[in-house]
């Protein structure tokens, strides 16, 4: 961790530590609405991170990571409502439920071949399936949704992860943080390397005496369980769940945003894909709302078109186009 | 088997075949191109629209627009191909997926802004009517919309087999640079390969507004659904469309009648994971 | 001397054509192999089964006293046995350092020793300067000695080498020849299929003849070059 700070150069690290600051410092100024919009910047800054992790580092495509989201939002949150264990220890449940999914699509999906394409419609296939079967499942409150009561006791209580936005803030914060302080851990680690080669050329990997089975099954295991912690933190921030928004295809596609607007395979990607798009999308509602507009479908039009512009023109993504022109893409003297 | 799960099974190989016409689409143009159109049902249910438009406003039957609808979806095709896709042939897969998921997410929400999220019904004089043969019921616009879409399917294997552009096509699908070898435009065959696709879309979803009522809400629900029968089927294999489709057709109305009609999809999805686990090239695919 | 590789009667059909049949030899610990042949041949088929990256249809193959016929091609690295592809595949998004580093990997457990050994490689094959360029933007000499470097880096025992000389002049194919002779000074084998002759004759300890998948002659250099039927099933077609 020393090692990658000191690979920074003075700039970079400069700019790190404002934006830390900034951020610690952000409630003093920001008022509750901006706070809204910044617990989202750090919400989905995270998971792009833990998506990341899968497709820009090890190069396989989920398109169904609403299922480790929904898992480990439903998983703790029914262990509280159900059985009033709080998130703190179910988290530690949710992750294992999410994991094991997880090994299970790639274990399905790898073993038997199934590469690109085919492997993002089995991730689709899953969370779908998932979706339908919450639907239907019962003790979770089936298609009518799962709800985590404000007034039972001690449920406004940090260490049941309720109270006010300052507690979702600096938890999305921590989040975010560490989140980016793993990946860049990982990137320089001995398994990052491995993740790298076996996105690049899977047959030149395996020559390289990598087991690329095993690489790809850790890099959905991290992943998996990183994306369950933020289904955890979805859970008690919303305090409602459905099946049919938690585990939409459309949430899984909000997750992957971030990383391939910011960059993928980049560690700072995530972060500013999530610092970038989520504003820009609020902004466009309130923008709307002023002028008297209230249409649904418009922000996710935006959302499209930024897709295909940002795709189409910049298919790395922002942050390898921002950091040359910030000087910080030569890491190393 | 008694007579009402016959019933069923009939309906849903009805309903099948026009699913399959819709999958046929995705399977050309994934065959060809090797590009997977993530906006599928989106489109599908554009053509459902101007099916309902055509009809609402000057009274035009479905089975009157179907070859309209289809041509115009034909240029659209083309045109989307050569400005929009064409550019992300030889581009990493999740470029493309990302390309045309972001389409699927302005066609979807444009839908939604213009029609709102309410169902639009096509009510023909016979929707309600039906064919008794023996002990089955058969619903007629089922049986036209069935008819329609396998005399299309029977219409496109023919062009691939006997037309000098669909023998061209199925060169580029095998052979990309020995395609361009032999001097075939390939950028053209493309285009027309991306309309031919796009003109399923348009005659499925016409067909589809006769059995179904259309809103943005189906949209995403039908490019799935036509992956699973392209996937069951296999990818690129235009028979295995058809018979992916009445697959799914069949399981669908079974289970939507003996389990619950909202678990329907849950069936198609686990067969889709069978078949990718056991069988991935699809049922009548070529090995991978 | 030892056989480090022995290879006795492997086979391998493609759709009914045979692609090799019944291939038999030994590579002896520090010698310098060499398996030549028209295109065609079977020579590169050869190499993948004993990588791994196909299976033998029959026949064993045993590297340093482990079977490793049906072995996993990343397993067969594990024990050593470092290889380059005829066409070849660096990890083109990564720098030439990651690339070589991504190889160390197999013989160190921390990035900072695989830093080290990737830099050493480096030096040796002469992209030392080149470390921090895009592996897609090298030149194809530059690309086939990232190749070398990466395989090197692993620290094989035997080093598969697949025409890495072919299409390079011949000052370049001097200079890999000469790094090659000074790797098997240090104690390393080497297999390597070649077309460029001149590489062969001044490399090889032993060769080895294939022709239609079948071994026609071997022995070493001057005895196989020598051989009427090598001469009229190879050499005679292509010349010195």
């Amino acid at each position: 961790m020393i090692d990658i700070w000191h690979r920074l150069p003075m700039r970079g690290k400069m700019l790190c530590l404002a934006a830390l600051a900034a951020a610690i410092a952000a409630p003093l100024v920001a008022d509750r609405y901006l706070l809204s919009v910044l617990i989202l910047v750090f919400y989905f800054a995270y998971l792009g991170q833990a998506w990341n992790l899968l497709m820009g580092f090890a190069g396989q495509l989920s398109l169904g990571h609403a299922l480790y989201l929904g898992l480990g939002a439903y998983t703790a949150t029914a262990l509280w409502t159900l059985f009033g264990i709080g998130p703190w220890i179910g988290v530690f449940i949710a992750i294992p439920v999410a994991a094991a999914a997880g090994m299970i699509v790639g274990w399905l999906g790898w073993r038997f071949a199934i590469e690109g394409v085919y492997f993002a419609l089995l991730t689709i296939a899953f969370a779908e399936f998932t979706r339908i079967g919450f639907d239907h499942l019962q003790i979770t409150g089936a298609s009518a949704g799962l709800f985590l009561s404000v007034n039972s006791p001690g449920s406004d209580k940090w260490w049941n992860l309720g109270g006010g936005p300052l507690l979702y803030y600096y938890l999305a914060l921590i989040l975010a943080v560490a989140a980016t302080l793993l990946v860049a851990w990982l990137r320089r680690s001995p398994l990052g390397y491995r993740w790298l080669a076996v996105r690049e050329d899977p047959e030149a990997a395996r020559a390289a005496g990598i087991d690329i089975f095993r690489a790809k099954m850790i890099a959905m295991l991290i992943s998996a369980s990183m994306t369950a912690v933020g289904g955890v933190f979805y859970g008690f921030y919303y305090r409602n769940l459905f099946p049919s928004q938690v585990f939409d295809i459309g949430r899984s596609i909000e997750i992957i945003m971030a990383p391939i607007i910011g960059g993928l395979g980049t560690v700072f990607g995530p972060l500013v894909g999530a610092i970038l798009l989520t504003p820009l999308g609020e902004s466009l509602t309130a923008l709307m709302q002023h002028f008297g507009v209230n249409t649904p479908g418009a922000k996710s039009i935006f959302y499209g078109l930024t897709l295909m512009v940002i795709i189409t023109l910049q298919p790395s993504g922002v942050w390898p186009w921002l950091a040359r022109k910030l000087g910080l893409d030569r890491p190393r003297t | 088997m008694t007579a009402i799960t016959l019933n069923i099974v009939v309906q849903g190989i009805l309903t099948g075949l026009v699913y399959g016409l819709m999958a046929l689409g995705l399977s050309v143009i994934f065959g060809v191109m090797r590009v997977v159109n993530f906006a599928h049902g989106e489109f599908t249910v554009v053509a459902m629209y101007a099916a309902f438009l055509l009809f609402d406003m000057l009274g035009v039957s479905p089975l009157v627009s179907l070859l309209p609808i289809a041509v115009a979806f034909f240029f659209l095709g083309y045109v989307l191909q050569r400005s929009l896709v064409e550019p992300f042939i030889s581009r990493a897969e999740h470029e493309q997926f990302i390309l045309l998921v972001g389409l699927a997410t302005v066609v979807v929400n444009g839908l939604l802004l213009i029609f709102g999220p309410d169902a639009h019904p096509i009510n023909l004089p016979y929707s309600f009517d039906s064919y008794t043969v023996g002990s089955l019921f058969i619903d007629k616009v089922r049986v036209f919309a069935a008819l329609g879409a396998f005399a299309i399917c029977i219409a496109l294997f023919l062009f691939f087999r006997y037309t000098r552009t669909g023998t061209a096509i199925r060169a580029c699908a095998d052979n990309l640079t020995g395609a361009g070898v032999v001097g075939l435009n390939v950028k053209q065959l493309y285009a027309v390969t991306f309309g031919l696709g796009f003109a399923c879309i348009g005659a499925a979803g016409t067909l589809m507004a006769t059995i179904a009522d259309a809103s943005p809400g189906l949209a995403p629900a039908y490019t799935l659904l036509a992956f699973v029968i392209v996937i069951i089927g296999g990818l690129g294999s235009m028979a295995g469309a058809l018979v992916g489709g009445v697959l799914i057709g069949i399981s669908e109305a079974l289970a939507g009648f003996y389990i619950q009609p909202s678990m329907k999809s849950m069936f198609s999805f686990a067969l889709l994971i069978i078949v990718l686990v056991l069988r991935p090239q699809g049922l009548m695919g070529r090995r991978l | 001397m030892t056989a480090l590789l022995s290879i006795n009667g492997i086979s391998k059909r493609f759709r009914g054509l045979a692609a090799v049949s019944r291939v038999s030899f030994d590579v002896s610990q520090g010698e310098i192999f060499a398996v030549i042949g028209p295109n065609g041949a079977g020579k590169t088929t050869l190499f993948n089964m004993i990588a791994g990256a196909i299976p033998p249809d029959e026949g064993t193959i045993t590297f340093a006293g482990t079977r490793t016929d049906g072995l996993r091609s990343d397993q067969i690295a594990r024990l050593g046995v470092g290889r380059t592809f005829q066409l070849v595949r660096p990890f083109p998004a990564l720098t030439v350092e990651d690339n070589v580093i991504i190889g160390a990997l197999m013989q160190t457990k921390t990035v900072r020793d695989a830093e080290t050994i990737a830099r050493d490689t480096l030096a040796r094959l002469d992209l030392f300067d080149k470390r921090t360029q895009i592996a897609s933007s090298l030149t194809l000499p530059d690309r086939k000695r990232l190749e070398v470097a990466r395989a090197l880096a692993t620290g094989p025992k035997l080093l598969l080498l697949d025409e890495v000389m072919a299409g390079l002049r011949p000052t370049e194919t001097d200079r890999i020849v000469a790094t090659l002779r000074d790797l098997n000074r240090d104690g390393l084998t080497i297999l390597l299929i070649e077309h460029v002759m001149r590489a062969v004759t001044a490399l090889a300890s032993r060769i080895l003849v294939l022709h239609h998948g079948a071994a026609i002659a071997e022995g070493n250099p001057e005895q196989v070059l020598r051989d009427p039927a090598v001469v009229e099933s190879y050499l005679g077609a292509e010349s010195l």
